[in-house]
């Protein structure tokens, strides 16, 4: 059987499988009970578990992850949400000082089981803070993991798997492709790969685009026009992004021997820089040509104007694959 | 808002049960004093690359942590917190490898010893005690979680949305400020509008009380109504102790430079020590004999305690990468196997 759904209601069903299969599993947040969160997200669950398992937090956001803390340190499994990417910046102490740290500076005694989730990445016509792309902060930082899914099935196993790993996760929603409808059998909602997998979600001989959250689909379309002209793009889907699965990427590079990396955030010191040097350090001799980058410019994350002239587009994409086609050592 | 004057008039003579606990605080503050010098002596000798003393703070933190209910309880200190953690009946040693070098958080189980790691960032902690009673609240255990802070951190952001959340929510936190005077080199007045952490309490909807901090008994007391007043569903509790740090702030801190040696003569009249020392020769029931015994055991296991820091030693590197995670992911791990290739090259 297949059901047609979205991101937003497979996060849902996660969240309440979740809930349902571990009574010490705690979602909270701000306007996560009643409302439901400002993208529904966790609609029904407060009214289904009560406010002990789903409440709403006072509007505090480095509060929340304080208290994540305190609750794993009492045997809880806490998945706080943070309404938008941009306002974890004022939780950032908690979350590098505290929650990515109090495993190693208690020598293990206590887990960190946390799942921070974060509507992440732009495309939505938000205001200022709506629409950042956090993950090089985040990779950066030691003790966390950081996962980004790109569709609805994804969604689900990967907070499932989030949820249930010892230790904290960042888990970034592409909040652009929340209601987008996609298919999805039965059997995907079983379809765990291990933490760290990455997945081809299209195949191809000539050149690689690796992303990661909405930047998955712009890379199939940017994929499927250049099937049109006879270039076959493989699509590598790297899921999470700590950590990143550098044998997925080396085995793809292995056939293509071009990659481009797509992402939303800004170029400099951006995840780009890293996946670029994990392929470059295990393929430089084989490489047709140098690993490309497209991501978003080095600027605050523009108003919605000028939106699109931000975010990688197929052109620019497709113009990198050019440039890895065209290349030719001197 | 109850305020208790620091100049109050002496209280009256304690009943047996009092000085029996009076002599056992005596004997804790008076344990801790020898450490903490020695903490400093050590740190003068090159035995510890570093040291935050708390002298001058004992009737604080032996008072308070004396009334928590180890079974159920739980402290969450920052770094000046040995008082609490000999208090809590943790091996000092554990507490002083912090400073000796080992590992930053110290060496205890703090989950078995209910007093979560050295935590460096000051009002950081507060906002877990939050979490922490709420857990203890979810599970019905009449646990209470005692958050340790000091007038500096008062500042913090942290602190409003922990007491904010606390209060909102009727938790059952106690949240201990001591009020020692300076925050490093800048001095309560220039730190606490309003001049009081206790009457911030009012704006949470939760009681607070200023307390003597030098008194031991006042400080168990207090700490001991809070805590009940939390165990029993009553919320949380603000609780400022004053009190003085007689020491510099660490170390390597020079408080010549920002204060007169009049104001810190003038407090040592008040050290907590000769109070508690006073209290108990008033009582008549505890003679000479007392005072040499505790002075003799504290002093030995001040030797053992030095003993046993100097011979810490290093820590096996490999410890690095095995706390980070408790999955660990396959690049952490290649990355310890270079660490030990580069090691044995």
């Amino acid at each position: 059987m297949a059901e047609t759904t979205t991101i937003q209601r497979a996060l849902n069903r996660a969240l309440d499988d979740s809930l349902a299969a571990d009574e010490r599993t705690l979602v909270f947040g701000e306007d996560v009970g009643k409302l439901g969160g400002v993208f529904r997200v966790t609609d029904g669950l407060n009214a289904k578990y009560g406010d002990e398992r789903v409440f709403d937090t006072t509007l505090a956001e480095s509060g929340i992850m304080g208290m994540a803390v305190g609750l794993a340190m009492a045997g809880w499994r806490p998945v706080p949400e943070i309404q938008f990417d941009g306002f974890s910046y004022p939780a950032i102490d908690q979350i590098v000082n505290q929650v990515a740290r109090m495993h190693y500076r208690s020598r293990g005694a206590f887990g960190m089981p946390i799942t921070l989730r974060l509507p992440s990445f732009g495309g939505i016509r938000a205001p200022e803070h709506h629409g950042e792309s956090m993950e090089a902060l985040f990779a950066h930082v030691p003790g966390l993991k950081v996962v980004a899914p790109s569709n609805p099935a994804d969604a689900y196993t990967l907070l499932r798997q989030s949820i249930e790993d010892p230790d904290p996760v960042i888990f970034m929603e592409p909040k652009s492709r929340y209601w987008h409808k996609v298919t999805v059998e039965d059997a995907e909602w079983d379809e765990r790969l291990p933490v760290g997998a990455s997945r081809i979600v299209r195949a191809g001989r000539h050149v690689t685009l690796v992303a990661w959250g909405a930047m998955v689909s712009r890379c199939l379309q940017a994929a499927e026009l250049g099937g049109e002209d006879g270039v076959e793009i493989e699509v590598l889907d790297l899921r999470w992004l700590k950590p990143i699965d550098v044998a997925g990427l080396t085995a793809s590079v292995a056939r293509t021997r071009r990659a481009v990396v797509v992402h939303e955030a800004p170029l400099t010191a951006g995840l780009g820089a890293e996946v670029s040097t994990l392929i470059t350090e295990n393929f430089f001799g084989e490489l047709r040509a140098p690993v490309q980058r497209v991501a978003g410019w080095d600027v605050p994350y523009p108003s919605p104007v000028l939106e699109d002239e931000y975010l990688p587009s197929i052109d620019r994409i497709l113009e990198a694959v050019q440039k890895t086609l065209e290349y030719k050592r001197g | 808002m109850t305020v208790t004057s620091p100049d109050r008039e002496a209280p009256s003579a304690p009943d047996a049960a009092e000085t029996a606990l009076l002599r056992r605080l005596y004997r804790t503050m008076v344990t801790v004093r020898r450490l903490d010098l020695d903490g400093v002596a050590m740190q003068r000798q090159g035995i510890v690359p570093g040291y935050a003393p708390m002298r001058g703070q004992e009737a604080a933190q032996v008072g308070s942590a004396a009334a928590l209910d180890l079974e159920r309880d739980f402290a969450f200190p920052t770094y000046r917190e040995l008082g609490v953690a000999v208090t809590m009946g943790i091996d000092p040693v554990a507490y002083l490898a912090s400073h000796q070098g080992a590992w930053h958080g110290g060496m205890w189980d703090a989950s078995a010893a209910r007093l979560a790691p050295i935590n460096a960032v000051v009002g950081g902690a507060v906002t877990h005690a939050v979490g922490w009673a709420l857990g203890a609240k979810l599970d019905r255990s009449g646990g209470v979680a005692v958050a340790y802070f000091g007038d500096g951190a008062s500042s913090q952001g942290d602190i409003h949305e922990a007491m904010n959340t606390a209060g909102v929510s009727q938790l059952p936190v106690v949240f201990f400020c001591q009020n020692n005077g300076w925050a490093i080199s800048v001095p309560s007045e220039r730190q606490v509008a309003g001049g009081s952490v206790a009457a911030r309490a009012a704006g949470y909807g939760m009681p607070g009380v200023r307390i003597d901090g030098n008194d031991v008994l006042e400080v168990h007391r207090a700490t001991t109504a809070a805590l009940e007043r939390a165990r029993t569903g009553g919320g949380p509790t603000v609780i400022e102790a004053m009190t003085y740090r007689s020491g510099p702030h660490s170390t390597s801190d020079d408080p010549g430079r920002y204060r007169t040696l009049d104001e810190e003569q003038a407090w040592l009249t008040r050290d907590p020590l000769t109070l508690c020392e006073q209290r108990l020769r008033e009582t008549g029931a505890v003679g000479d004999d007392f005072f040499v015994e505790v002075s003799d055991t504290a002093n030995a296991l001040t030797d053992r305690v030095r003993a046993d820091v100097a011979a810490l030693g290093s820590r096996p590197g490999a410890e690095m990468f095995d706390f980070v995670f408790a999955d660990p992911p396959a690049a952490l791990l290649g990355q310890k196997r270079a660490w030990e290739e580069s090691r044995h090259g």
